[in-house]
């Protein structure tokens, strides 16, 4: 089960995430049909796709985000590294902690850069002594990974919302490291950065490469193509096509992915 | 090129004229708060004193001072805040954080604005019907602030759910993102950031709780009573009702003597509401997004 995930070197599947005949329902109107992905395990993966075509609902459905609103409906199955997160046993703190999420607007905690990026860690290691000295150690390595450290390493009790959005948004990923998650899935994650910005975080999503498995969501067809190894087009919320990256913009083998990403609509 | 034609004058002419409306109706507003202070201040100045505020009233109310019922006061209004402002914050809490949007939860809106709409005396005769006769309190102190916290409950919790809808949907859902739990997102993160907007709904109910004549009249409140109350199953004065009786219904009462309850009273409400608001910009100052 997932619940034990984190006590055991995980097994290392091919595949990271996979679904299968996956539906999903907003009340009556039907985002998601049929969805069948296999996602594989620490690459990064990108779904591009016109507004409203569903790729933000799926990232949404993989770490059950999507439930607070209660009208949302499900059918069919994600399974993350094997285990039917919908499965009733399942508990949702664990799947959280394993799959973490990055949103299109920086949302950095209105506390210290420092509180930020334990805070996750503090929440899951709640009366546990051992855990608190190392805290220092989990702050500079959480902040080296996503390249941050230099720049903030002599204000970490500064307000975390003082930073630039470019600064915000590296510390949100930042702050997911600690708990160890398995799975980043990032919504638009430099849209509301610019240029330089975009720059600063695609370099940093490429360095953790290997170490995650990265699931993007982009509107920004060039970073896809720069930032991904695999890519998804999805349009109505059905998948389209799915493939290597080089291959899905060199060669696309649908005619709907071909006009889609030479820009006839979106 | 940049010269005014006769349509900019006439625009800023009616642009003139609005500002000029709005802000004496500004005015007309702040008038009579101004008007009432001064006033009292004038004309019942005279008997304040540190022997009005701490002596008992004589001479069949006509003279002294107002002690029992400002001790009386405090009582009704502290107590009525224990037992709103823990009740109102909890139902805000679920209101805003844990119910999702069915009939169930708009009921209880729908209720609690019409509990809001309720006229005080018919809280005070409810009142009277559950609290002194039904749970057998008797006229009391706890009768009395029970009516007290009911009545003011919505004034809290609409106060507080609107003030923890104000805290950004995106802290929740980056907690949530962590594996923080509902009531751990509550603990850390919403309630540290809504308590400024909860003060303000407890600041309201202060002054409305101070102020209120109708719902202790019956339930707790005493015409004249020699000594103060010395547990919550006492009866007590008030300075509400205080100020009513002596202004109404004692015979032979010196003019500046009501104007002087009055006048304290007030004074109770402002300086309440000062240290409040003082706590208030203290912890507002502590957050920034």
């Amino acid at each position: 089960m997932i619940a034990s995930a984190d006590t055991t070197q995980q097994e290392q599947p091919e595949h990271a995430i996979t679904t299968e005949k996956l539906n999903l329902w907003y009340g009556t109107f039907q985002a998601m049909f049929d969805i069948d992905l296999k996602i594989k395990n620490g690459i990064i993966t990108s779904m591009i796709g016109p507004s409203g075509c569903g790729k933000s609902t799926f990232l949404r459905s993989v770490n059950r985000i999507n439930e607070r609103l209660g009208y949302v409906r499900i059918d069919g199955s994600i399974n993350v590294f094997d285990h039917n997160i919908y499965d009733p046993a399942v508990e949702l703190v664990q799947v959280r902690k394993q799959i973490g999420m990055v949103f299109q607007r920086p949302n950095p905690l209105p506390v210290s850069i420092r509180d930020n990026v334990l805070f996750g860690h503090r929440l899951h290691n709640k009366g546990n002594e051992a855990a608190k000295k190392n805290q220092d150690e989990i702050v500079e390595e959480s902040l080296r990974q996503v390249l941050l450290w230099d720049q903030v390493k002599d204000k970490l009790n500064h307000k975390a919302t003082e930073l630039s959005l470019e600064e915000q948004q590296k510390l949100c990923i930042a702050r997911l490291l600690p708990v160890k998650p398995r799975v980043l899935l990032m919504d638009e994650p430099c849209s509301a950065l610019d240029p330089k910005g975009t720059a600063a975080v695609e370099e940093l999503i490429w360095e953790l490469r290997g170490k995650y498995t990265i699931l993007i969501v982009t509107h920004n067809m060039a970073q896809a193509r720069r930032a991904s190894d695999e890519c998804i087009f999805m349009l109505m919320g059905k998948v389209v096509e799915h493939s290597a990256t080089e291959d899905l913009f060199v060669t696309p083998k649908n005619k709907q992915t071909a006009d889609y990403i030479e820009g006839r609509y979106g | 090129m940049f010269i005014e034609s006769a349509l900019n004058v006439k625009n800023q002419k009616v642009q003139g004229l609005f500002k000029a409306l709005f802000m004496m109706m500004t005015i007309l507003l702040v008038l009579p708060v101004l008007i009432i202070l001064g006033t009292l201040i004038y004309k019942g100045g005279s008997v304040i004193s540190l022997d009005f505020l701490f002596s008992d009233p004589t001479n069949g109310m006509t003279a002294g001072g107002i002690f029992p019922a400002l001790v009386g006061t405090v009582w009704l209004v502290a107590l009525a805040l224990m037992i709103s402002v823990p009740l109102g914050v909890a139902a805000a809490i679920y209101l805003s954080e844990y119910a999702g949007d069915n009939w169930f939860t708009r009921f209880i809106n729908l209720a609690i604005i019409n509990l809001a709409g309720v006229p005080s005396i018919v809280h005070a005769l409810f009142g009277v019907g559950a609290f002194v006769i039904f749970f057998g309190f008797g006229t009391s102190i706890l009768a009395a602030s029970l009516t007290l916290a009911i009545m003011t409950l919505p004034i809290v919790i609409v106060a507080t759910r609107e003030s923890l809808q104000a805290v950004p949907m995106a802290f929740r859902e980056a907690c949530w993102n962590m594996g923080a739990t509902r009531w751990q997102t509550i603990r850390r993160i919403v309630l540290p950031n809504s308590i400024s907007g909860i003060l303000t709904g407890v600041i309201l109910e202060v002054s409305r709780t101070t102020g209120e004549t109708a719902p202790i009249m019956f339930t707790g409140a005493a015409f004249f009573l020699p000594f103060l109350p010395q547990g919550v199953f006492d009866q007590t004065m008030a300075m509400s009702l205080h100020l009513f009786v002596v202004s109404t219904q004692v015979p032979g009462v010196p003019e500046a003597l009501p104007y002087g309850v009055a006048l304290v009273l007030i004074a109770m409400v402002l300086i309440m509401n000062s240290i409040s608001i003082a706590f208030r910009m203290y912890l507002r100052g502590q957050k920034k997004w």
